[in-house]
């Protein structure tokens, strides 16, 4: 199923509510504004002609400082239809808040744990929002663009 | 010096080895936090897992991981893509030609080159992508063996495992990480004379597979340290985002070597196998050592299939230029790209956003298949025996240097 039909389908389901094609985006993607994420996302994962079950993975985005916004992009994919579908969600930079997946994808607690670690994107009602990869206890997101790490960790210096 | 107190008991000694989720005070009656790794053999690296135990029970398993942690993506957004893929290489260190395969294809993709690829360069990769999976299962296989205690088995896979690297030495130059698989073709081609060496092999290879099968699959030891231990209902596999071997292990015929028919690997034919239950529940751990043994069968039957064509329709040629085709300035306009490919792992993929104004990556996201597949140990341990979590976490076949990137 084409992405047009896709956003034929979530218009007709969620009147009201504006949702874009991406431009130049393989597989074929969509934009979604970040309060009805879930029940977007919902609607992908149930739906008989969709019904995508496996989400392949979470990427965190950061546009800089300029830009003032950050995305989250969740690729989609359906084994029974073999659809792709990325899904793609822009968010403030000051606060970057969004909701957690959990409840549908299982696989969104690790990376979602990932893109946290990472950009500092808190996730709503994520049961267990812990640094994945980085130690508890460092300073700052390392993947933001204005990232800058700290001198001392532990006592040890961090740049060599 | 001999006198000297090295270590003085403190409460607080104990809160040292943070991160710790659970605390001794949140436990229950006859609970206790056992920690096993970072440094422990069986879990394949530096895995440190926070057991929470009633007695040989376990409650909770959590992971802790990030202790390889080399920021790759970090390298990535600050490298131009041709120079990020020795960096891919590290990822998935036991199976770097299938990440470069990957990440190759999805900037290939990018700058719409991925057409223009010469047909012998396809199958050279695909012949080295194979290779390599075979010498990635046989490190599985044998080390899983060591962890239920079949020494062997594991003497044996890396004798094998070694004619593989050696191969793979001679045609790119390093043991393990190869640089080999450029953007837009190879680093060089096949050395004169790999083709009937390769088949050699692989025919060395055929009786060898047999007998590890004899000695480690059917072993009764092996069957019941294995069969109905970690099983995986199919249901929750795809939940879990789980691929490869572990998602064919649970009966879902899905390889996306097959699904996306990628490269020239819908030109040769080969089978999936799945597993069927013939042990005990479908989706143990059992079913999933075995689907990867037959994977190995048909890793040669490709390498087969891909060495004839090697040796009749895609010959060698004086003329032949594996790099007539790679990009000089790789800038690819701007876009958002996914590109996934069959890891011996399961789907590895990359995730690329390019903003079309420079060489750099403005993102590059991995997705490594073992830190998808690593994040379901706790539904598979739990209720468990302590013994049998070793057996989970060795068929799971976690790289950790896909796991933390």
């Amino acid at each position: 199923m084409k992405a047009e039909e896709i956003k034929i389908l979530l218009e007709k389901s969620f009147p009201g509510k504006a949702f874009e094609l991406i431009e130049n985006a393989t597989p074929q993607g969509l934009a979604v504004s970040a309060e009805d994420l879930v029940e977007v996302m919902d609607f992908l994962h149930t739906h008989n002609q969709l019904y995508f079950d496996m989400l392949s993975c979470i990427t965190g985005l950061d546009n800089g400082p300029e830009t003032g916004t950050m995305e989250v992009i969740y690729n989609l994919y359906s084994i029974p239809n073999n659809i792709h579908l990325m899904v793609k969600v822009v968010l403030n930079r000051d606060k970057p808040t969004i909701d957690s997946l959990v409840d549908l994808w299982k696989t969104a607690d690790w990376q979602e744990r990932e893109v946290f670690d990472m950009f500092g994107i808190h996730f709503n009602n994520h049961p267990d929002l812990r640094r994945i990869l980085m130690p508890a206890d460092w300073e700052g997101y390392p993947l933001r663009k204005d990232y800058k790490e700290q001198t001392y960790y532990r006592g040890m210096k961090v740049e060599y | 010096m001999a006198n000297q107190v090295q270590y003085i008991f403190d409460n607080k000694n104990l809160r040292q080895s943070e991160p710790q989720k659970f605390r001794p005070e949140d436990l229950k009656r006859d609970e206790m936090i056992v920690n096993i790794g970072p440094q422990h053999p069986s879990t394949h690296g530096v895995l440190r897992l926070e057991v929470i135990t009633s007695g040989e029970e376990i409650v909770e398993v959590v992971p802790h991981i990030g202790y390889l942690h080399r920021c790759f993506e970090k390298h990535a957004e600050n490298l131009p893509y041709n120079q990020t893929i020795p960096f891919v290489d590290r990822m998935d260190y036991l199976a770097a030609m299938n990440s470069e395969h990957a990440f190759a294809m999805g900037v290939e993709r990018m700058l719409g080159i991925e057409k223009d690829i010469p047909a012998r360069v396809e199958y050279v990769r695909v012949v080295v992508a194979e290779l390599n999976r075979l010498a990635s299962h046989f490190v599985a296989l044998g080390s899983y063996g060591m962890d239920l205690g079949a020494v062997t088995a594991f003497f044996w896979m890396m004798r094998d495992r070694e004619h593989i690297l050696r191969l793979l030495e001679w045609a790119s130059g390093a043991r393990m990480l190869y640089n080999y698989i450029w953007i837009g073709g190879l680093f060089y081609d096949l050395p004169v004379g790999f083709e009937e060496r390769c088949l050699e092999f692989v025919n060395y290879l055929k009786p060898k597979l047999k007998e590890l099968e004899q000695v480690v699959i059917d072993n009764t030891i092996f069957v019941n340290r294995t069969a109905n231990v970690g099983v995986l209902p199919l249901d929750l596999a795809i939940n879990y985002g789980i691929t490869g071997p572990m998602l064919r292990g649970s009966g879902l015929r899905f390889d996306l070597r097959k699904v996306d028919a990628y490269s020239v690997y819908p030109e040769i034919d080969f089978d999936v196998p799945v597993g069927k239950g013939q042990m005990g529940q479908l989706g143990d751990c059992w079913d999933r050592t075995w689907v990867r043994v037959q994977e190995c069968y048909e890793s040669i039957r490709i390498i087969e299939q891909a060495l004839e064509k090697l040796t009749k329709e895609h010959k060698r040629d004086r003329d032949f230029d594996p790099r007539a085709m790679v990009p000089k300035k790789i800038r690819p306009k701007a876009q958002d790209m996914y590109v996934r490919a069959e890891n011996p792992k399961g789907e590895t993929g990359f995730y690329f956003r390019a903003d079309g104004r420079s060489d750099i990556p403005l993102r590059c996201k991995a997705r490594g298949a073992s830190f998808v597949n690593l994040s379901i140990i706790n539904e598979l341990a739990k209720g468990g025996q302590i013994a049998d979590l070793i057996a989970v976490i060795g068929s799971i076949d976690i790289v950790l240097g896909e796991v933390d990137r």
